[in-house]
């Protein structure tokens, strides 16, 4: 056994395409530092942003990396909708078998740990303490160390490229493929080691926001007076903590019979690699729900927003969102009734799933009778929304017919069951996020995104989403299966193929738009300042604080006596003035490095265990041990904010400049 | 909650501001009592130790599949030493018990009986992380490793995560003592000693069901 385990210079990428996408990484990276030290912002991104523990920032680095790490999951879409689109017959593409292999399984996962969820996560920190009219979140180290594992696994993803390779194996790994025996690289072990280090993050945080929104919203808020989306989130949150032990589990089991020859998933000596793709998806269906739900909760807040009204049938809201988390943990084994579990099984779980289509039609409707008879303004998060409807209810039929076991014999692995995922993901995911993030933007930064730049974005992806997905909806009923790297031309299946890529070149042209709009919106800020705190004339706390709220979010803790409780405070004020505050001592927690240390011990043992560098490993370990007990020891964590200076602040914030 | 039960129907501001404000303010809690903060570290440990039960969970239906595939190797009836798995239980459970005695001496501001009890709960801890050791050693020796089958990958994994979790426990005990020895049962240390005593109590409810489940019902089958 060497120094370095398995680590040799033959894990630095050979090919063209690798290696441009490994140098474009590492060149970014230096770009990066070299910026940093000519504009001399070491100090201030260590001070500001590398030690905080304050959500609004936290939720800024969510989402930041979130769209890079969308980047590079759009680059593998465009490599695979260019290597189907040309490798038919004699030609074969742009990539080969194996290399295809490893993009579509760094997209799937890339998309759903870093993209996904981070987007989520990120909306998450912005929002729900503003929402519950909260200063923080119960344990803001913990979820400053949350953050800093969720960038450690996607360093790791990244990692990938630049020294050894990726699983070959898809976004789950089954076995016994991704066993020893079929799989001896350290690919799968880099996709075990990210989601585990990210998937412990996002338990903590799970365990974080649940704890935040049950013990921390504002006198007066009882749960049946909070807004949509804290609903939505305190119920993703409950799948989190029942779903994401299971994930760690799995992936922990998949690691030992790698690493120490055991047997859990092995075709052999007693193994069961059936259990896996149970155990995977008994994490794995929960946890499309935990991204679907909050993106709900967005469309809830926008649609009421928008349409200047209460939101219609509050209470059915809720009892949907209660369903759907019910629901969604009876129904992962539709993932594969090919099993051949028989048909009572099968018959359970199909009837199960058509079901939780009940709850869901539900929000649907009440979202349209929400825009009924409202005064409907058409802004960019209210085009994300309309463009939802149609594209998730297209893809939600779709799923209902998959359901019915006999069809999903037909359907199962083929591009028609693609169609589908990707349209409740992108319809519904995606687009639920992109409205939340125009949503609440000017709350965050203080200025709004560009209107014009912002539709030309929703249009792209709208149209680019149709033409990229229904000819894939097509050409799964015409027999195409999924992670096809050649076909031949007989299939007929070409032209379609070519579609779909054209529909990605679209999809990248609204992504164009969206960073164009990012890079307009701040160029010209002061055009689209927001002044009042309040931009779209909004129903919930947190437009009651100014844009951007200071650290400590409100000064003065408000209270919450009604349901959309700011729209009410807006319409007692219209009627008499307003209270003077009083302020009092705020307490407010001190910035710590001790969370970037943890995250960063675990990228190094991630990184040990992975090439199985013997003493990297426990190093790793230990260094997260030791940085849990300074943590402990110090007891000097948080300072005090008094009430004078409190005032002074919030004298000199309210006088512009 | 008991804030809730304070909250009133905000007034109406146009009828007095002055006396709003004066209510709105008496219903301020601030975030970061320590009683408030007392609350969110002792409930959110419980949901920390409800997810590590789903772990467990997981692990224990993962036994359950896989407890008869021995793949001709042994199985548990001809593997367990029953009298060696009854001692470590009854070690545990007497863990459990002077865990809870050195609570019962804390709220009694009794600081040398804590360091006491705590004592010995430690040292039954590591006694039965030894017998536990012991086991494994032994079943490696004869040839029993966990690669031998899927049963036993199963086996190692689901009472090692229980070892490593009573090895995370005894470490946390090495680490709170020594403050507490210093510094008396203060606020501060009284909240770590109930999280740790909460955490001890839960290791000990899950090897009831390994005891149960792998040892008792691998016995019997």
């Amino acid at each position: 056994m060497s120094l370095l385990g398995k680590l040799t210079l033959h894990a630095i990428p050979h090919d063209p395409i690798t290696l441009g996408g490994a140098l474009a990484m590492v060149f970014g990276a230096l770009a990066v530092i070299a910026l940093l030290t000519y504009f001399k912002r070491w100090k201030w991104l260590w001070r500001e942003w590398l030690t905080t523990v304050d959500p609004k920032k936290i939720g800024v680095m969510y989402i930041l990396t979130a769209l890079i790490m969308l980047l590079r999951g759009v680059g593998d879409a465009v490599m695979m909708r260019t290597q189907q689109a040309t490798s038919v017959g004699a030609a074969h593409g742009i990539l080969d078998a194996n290399h295809f292999q490893q993009v579509f399984t760094a997209h799937g996962s890339i998309m759903i740990f870093f993209v996904a969820m981070g987007l989520m996560f990120g909306l998450i920190n912005l929002i729900v303490p503003l929402q519950i009219g909260a200063r923080d979140v119960a344990f803001p180290f913990l979820n400053a160390t949350s953050f800093w594992l969720y960038i450690a696994g996607a360093l790791l993803m990244n990692l990938s490229l630049v020294i050894g390779e990726m699983g070959a194996t898809g976004w789950l790994a089954y076995p016994p493929l991704s066993e020893l025996a079929y799989s001896p690289g350290v690919g799968v072990d880099y996709w075990i080691w990210s989601l585990q280090i990210a998937g412990v993050g996002s338990l903590l945080s799970g365990v974080n926001f649940f704890v935040t929104i049950l013990k921390m919203r504002a006198p007066g808020m009882t749960l049946m007076k909070m807004p949509m989306f804290v609903w939505s989130v305190l119920n993703a949150m409950v799948l989190v903590i029942f779903a994401f032990p299971i994930l760690t589990a799995t992936l922990g089991m998949l690691f030992l019979d790698r690493s120490l020859g055991m047997h859990f998933f092995t075709s052999t000596f007693g193994g069961n690699p059936m259990m896996y793709v149970n155990l995977i998806w008994a994490w794995g269906h929960p946890e499309v729900y935990i991204l679907i739900l909050p993106a709900f909760g967005v469309f809830s807040e926008v649609v009421s927003a928008f349409s200047h009204k209460r939101l219609f049938g509050y209470k059915s809201m809720v009892i949907a969102l209660a369903a759907i988390t019910f629901l969604s943990f009876t129904v992962w084994l539709h993932h594969f009734f090919t099993m051949g579990a028989g048909a009572d099984v099968n018959a359970f779980f199909g009837i199960m799933t058509m079901a939780i289509a009940i709850p869901t039609g539900v929000k649907i409707f009440n979202w349209i009778f929400t825009m009924y008879r409202g005064r409907v303004e058409f802004k960019t998060p209210m085009l994300w929304f309309l463009g939802f409807v149609v594209t998730f209810t297209i893809g939600g039929a779709a799923g209902v017919l998959m359901a019915v076991p006999p069809a999903d014999f037909q359907l199962h692995n083929s591009l028609f069951l693609v169609a589908h995922f990707h349209t409740m993901i992108i319809g519904g995911v995606v687009f639920g996020y992109f409205a939340g993030i125009t949503y609440w933007f000017p709350k965050i930064f203080g200025f709004r995104l560009n209107e014009r730049l912002g539709k030309y974005a929703f249009w792209c992806w709208l149209v680019g989403f149709c033409l990229a997905f229904v000819p894939l909806y097509i050409l799964g009923l015409m027999g195409a299966t999924r992670r096809l790297d050649h076909y031949d031309p007989s299939m007929g299946w070409q032209g379609l193929f070519i579609v779909a890529a054209v529909g990605v070149g679209v999809i990248c042209l609204g992504i164009a738009f969206q960073l164009l709009q990012f890079g307009v919106s701040i160029w010209k800020r002061h055009e689209n300042l927001d002044v009042t705190g309040d931009p779209w004339d909004g129903r919930t706390l947190e437009w009651s604080t100014t844009s951007p709220p200071p650290e400590y979010n409100f000064a003065v803790i408000p209270a919450a006596s009604e349901r959309d409780a700011f729209w009410d405070t807006k319409q007692k004020r219209a009627h008499g003035g307003e209270p003077t505050p009083v302020y009092k001592d705020i307490v407010v927690p001190k910035n710590t490095p001790i969370g970037l240390l943890i995250a960063g011990s675990s990228f190094l043992a991630g990184f040990g265990f992975i090439w199985h560098i013997v003493w990297l490993a426990p190093l790793g370990i230990l260094g997260v041990l030791a940085c849990i007990v300074v943590r402990l020891a110090d007891d000097d964590t948080e300072y005090t904010i008094p009430a004078e200076e409190l005032k002074q602040l919030e004298l000199s914030r309210k006088q512009p400049a | 909650m008991s804030k809730h039960k304070t909250a009133r129907p905000a007034p109406s501001l146009a009828a007095a501001p002055a006396d709003a404000a004066q209510i709105l303010s008496a219903n301020q809690t601030i975030a970061t009592t320590e009683q408030t903060l007392h609350d969110k570290t002792t409930f959110g440990f419980w949901v920390y130790l409800m997810t590590d039960c789903v772990l467990f969970a997981a692990l224990f239906a993962t036994f359950a599949v896989l407890r008869n595939n021995t793949f001709g190797g042994p199985s548990g009836r001809e593997l367990f030493d029953m009298p060696f798995v009854l001692a470590e239980t009854l070690i545990l459970l007497t863990s459990s018990f002077t865990c809870g005695l050195a609570m019962l001496a804390a709220h009694r501001q009794n600081k040398r009986l804590v360091l006491a009890l705590f004592g010995i709960t430690f040292l039954l801890g590591i006694a039965f992380l030894t017998l536990e050791l012991t086991e494994f050693t032994h079943l490696v020796h004869e040839g029993n490793s966990w690669q031998r089958s899927g049963f036993l990958s199963a086996f190692f994994t689901l009472v090692g995560t229980h070892g490593a979790h009573i090895t995370a426990g005894l470490l946390w005990m090495l680490v709170l003592l020594p403050r507490v020895w210093k510094r008396g049962v203060t606020y501060m240390t009284m909240r770590r000693l109930t999280l740790l005593s909460l955490f001890w109590h839960f290791l000990d409810i899950i090897w009831i069901f390994i005891f149960t489940i792998v040892y008792l019902m691998g016995v019997t089958s």
